[in-house]
């Protein structure tokens, strides 16, 4: 980086403007500007409007449902993922191909096929969903087929973030550890986590900003009832059906303040961890 | 790593491709073609409706007609074309969501449901019970819906046209049997209370029911119920019609904006006008829509349709008054008390 910049001479100066300009043009069509059309839409509303709609109980549960699984699908997805991060970078096995693009797949896949998917195989008559109909534990048409959708669409994001930090570990530093006595787990522990950490971060908080804005897949197996199985953007796409444009966009700015501010702390916290 | 880069390269052109046909395919909005935005249930008649005005147009030596239909729940489709889907005709699921053309887009005029005969509904239908073989939970009316353990299914009466004339029919009943509106309304709060999913409309509720297996009764317009036991024979399933019901008008009606920016006017006249015909009447009725003229439809057809006490949505005072009063924001349905299914 220091490198460049010392080199830096006219031609190499005006790229990078004009690799500056483009980005913020692109950032700007593409996300900045929406965001600020929501923005202007909400400042013309009168603050009654927010009390009505966020004082609602069934906006609350909603609130909470959404936040909250998506916490633990990311969470879940965390503690999963990276176990299979760890197999995909340190064995070679047979078929690790096929399962490193088969990775991809929530990415790849619309979300309703997932959501269809998911509820064919949980539903009552589900070869999953029955079995565990007869232990007593529903889970489509409940807040567990949230929690299902939401981990099945953000699995990829910790496993494709701390992946290629694995790969880039230098193994140096483990052989150091372990001349110097330490056991496999605390040099796990000590040396790699440390180091994995800011790559897990980044995974967890992308799968969790996937998931508090997945739709598509959850209204299909979550049951939609409003106060326990309701997520908040289905609560929006309803205000919206019913004409009521004030309602929606209070809902989808308490949710942009709300997740702003989290993503914010999770950010703050990896530059923590990095420096 | 490179064959992941090749892999992508390929997929990317093929993209491309796919995207550039795709663009070179897409028709303008011309004279001759239609957009016909309808609701959720209406696929199948639409198309046997679209196949055959397009025959008659070409006996009349009007060759090059293409109709083209858009289905989902009937508020989307509403605020669809409010937002620029360019529409010539809409048929949806009840007058409010055309009613909102009018109101919020101006797309329309106000007197839109008195430029067609029948309040512009060339068909109507109604709202009945659909149980599993044999109707295990022995379903004979609104009032058995609310025993314990029977599961109900039914669309969001805040996204689905279906829904609401489902929600209005059950509040007829209530507030008849019961003779007060704090008793339907603890009803229907009952009711809803015996819901365990609520799709966003008919179709997505009829799937719940029929592939998912969920639920001991859907609460279905007739003509979606007569589709299931005409598609789904081996599941058995028996409709069941209650007490009362409701007669549900899908109005039909020309978005005159877009139509006359597409030059499409006399065509989408044409193809309303079309719907009133005795061949479509009988089409109609082929498809389970009970048509307006019942003598223009196959006796056969005319069978299957029982006669049913209903109430109609002049009763609620119309659809803006029932709108305001049930659906709208804070409305009666915003505020059913939840129950907890016992």
């Amino acid at each position: 980086m220091s490198r460049s910049l010392a080199n830096s001479n006219a031609s190499s100066q005006s790229a990078h403007r004009l690799a500056m300009g483009l980005g913020l043009t692109y950032m700007s069509l593409l996300v900045l500007m929406p965001i600020a059309g929501l923005l202007l839409r909400s400042i013309q509303l009168p603050p009654g409007e927010y009390l009505r709609v966020l004082q609602a109980p069934e906006t609350m549960a909603a609130f909470r449902l959404s936040f909250g699984h998506a916490f633990l699908a990311a969470l879940f997805n965390t503690v999963t993922g990276v176990p299979v991060a760890w197999v995909l970078a340190r064995y070679a096995f047979p078929g690790k191909r096929l399962l490193d693009v088969w990775i991809d797949l929530p990415f790849a896949l619309p979300t309703a096929v997932a959501g269809i998917a998911l509820c064919t195989l949980y539903g009552p008559h589900g070869f999953l969903g029955a079995p565990l109909a007869k232990l007593g534990l529903k889970v489509a048409y409940t807040h567990w087929g949230v929690f299902i959708a939401m981990s099945f669409v953000s699995i990829p994001f910790v496993i494709r973030t701390v992946q290629p930090a694995l790969l880039n570990l230098d193994p140096s530093q483990e052989e150091a550890a372990a001349c110097l006595g330490a056991s496999r787990l605390y040099c796990l522990r000590r040396v790699i986590l440390p180091e994995l950490l800011p790559s897990i971060l980044t995974g967890f908080s992308m799968a969790f900003a996937r998931d508090i804005g997945e739709y598509g897949s959850i209204i299909f197996i979550a049951g939609n009832i409003p106060g326990e199985t309701e997520i908040l953007p289905l609560r929006i796409v309803h205000a919206l059906e019913c004409y009521d444009y004030a309602g929606a966009t209070v809902l989808a700015i308490a949710m942009m303040v709300a997740s702003f501010l989290l993503l914010l702390l999770i950010n703050l916290l990896q530059k923590r961890q990095t420096s | 790593m490179k064959l992941q880069t090749a892999f992508f390269c390929i997929l990317l052109c093929l993209t491309g491709l796919l995207s550039f046909f795709g663009c070179s395919d897409s028709e303008e909005p011309s004279a001759l073609s239609l957009l016909n935005v309808s609701y959720d249930p209406t696929r199948e008649l639409y198309q046997a409706l679209n196949k055959a005005f397009v025959e008659q147009c070409d006996h009349e030596g009007l060759s090059g007609v293409v109709v083209e239909q858009s289905h989902g729940g009937s508020g989307k489709q509403a605020r669809a074309v409010l937002d620029g889907l360019e529409a010539d005709v809409v048929t949806l699921a009840l007058g409010y969501d055309i009613d909102v053309l009018c109101s919020q887009g101006h797309l329309i005029p106000a007197d839109w449901q008195s430029r067609l005969p029948h309040n512009s509904s060339p068909f109507y239908s109604t709202i009945v019970f659909l149980v599993r073989r044999g109707n295990p939970k022995g379903i004979a009316d609104w009032g058995d819906l609310i025993h314990d353990g029977v599961e109900v299914i039914t669309p969001n009466p805040k996204t689905s046209g279906g829904a609401r004339w489902n929600y209005l029919a059950a509040w007829a009943w209530a507030e008849r049997k019961y003779g007060s509106e704090a008793a339907a309304q603890d009803f229907l709060a009952t009711l809803f209370s015996h819901v365990p999913v609520l799709d966003t409309g008919a179709r997505g509720a009829t799937n719940t029911f029929i592939q998912q297996g969920k639920g001991d009764v859907l609460l279905a317009w007739e003509n979606e119920a007569l589709l299931v036991l005409r598609d789904y024979p081996d599941q058995g399933c028996e409709i069941v019609h209650p007490s009362l019901s409701i007669r549900a008008e899908p109005p039909v009606a020309l978005v005159d904006a877009n139509a006359d920016a597409h030059g499409s006017r006399s065509l989408a006249e044409k193809y309303l006008n079309f719907l009133y015909t005795d061949t479509a009447q009988a089409i109609g009725a082929a498809q389970f829509y009970r048509p307006i003229r019942p003598e223009a439809a196959a006796a056969e057809d005319m069978a299957r349709f029982r006669p049913l006490a209903m109430v109609s949505i002049d009763d609620f005072g119309g659809w803006s008054a029932a709108h305001a009063k049930h659906f709208a924001a804070d409305g009666i349905y915003d505020h059913l008390p939840r129950k907890r299914n016992p």
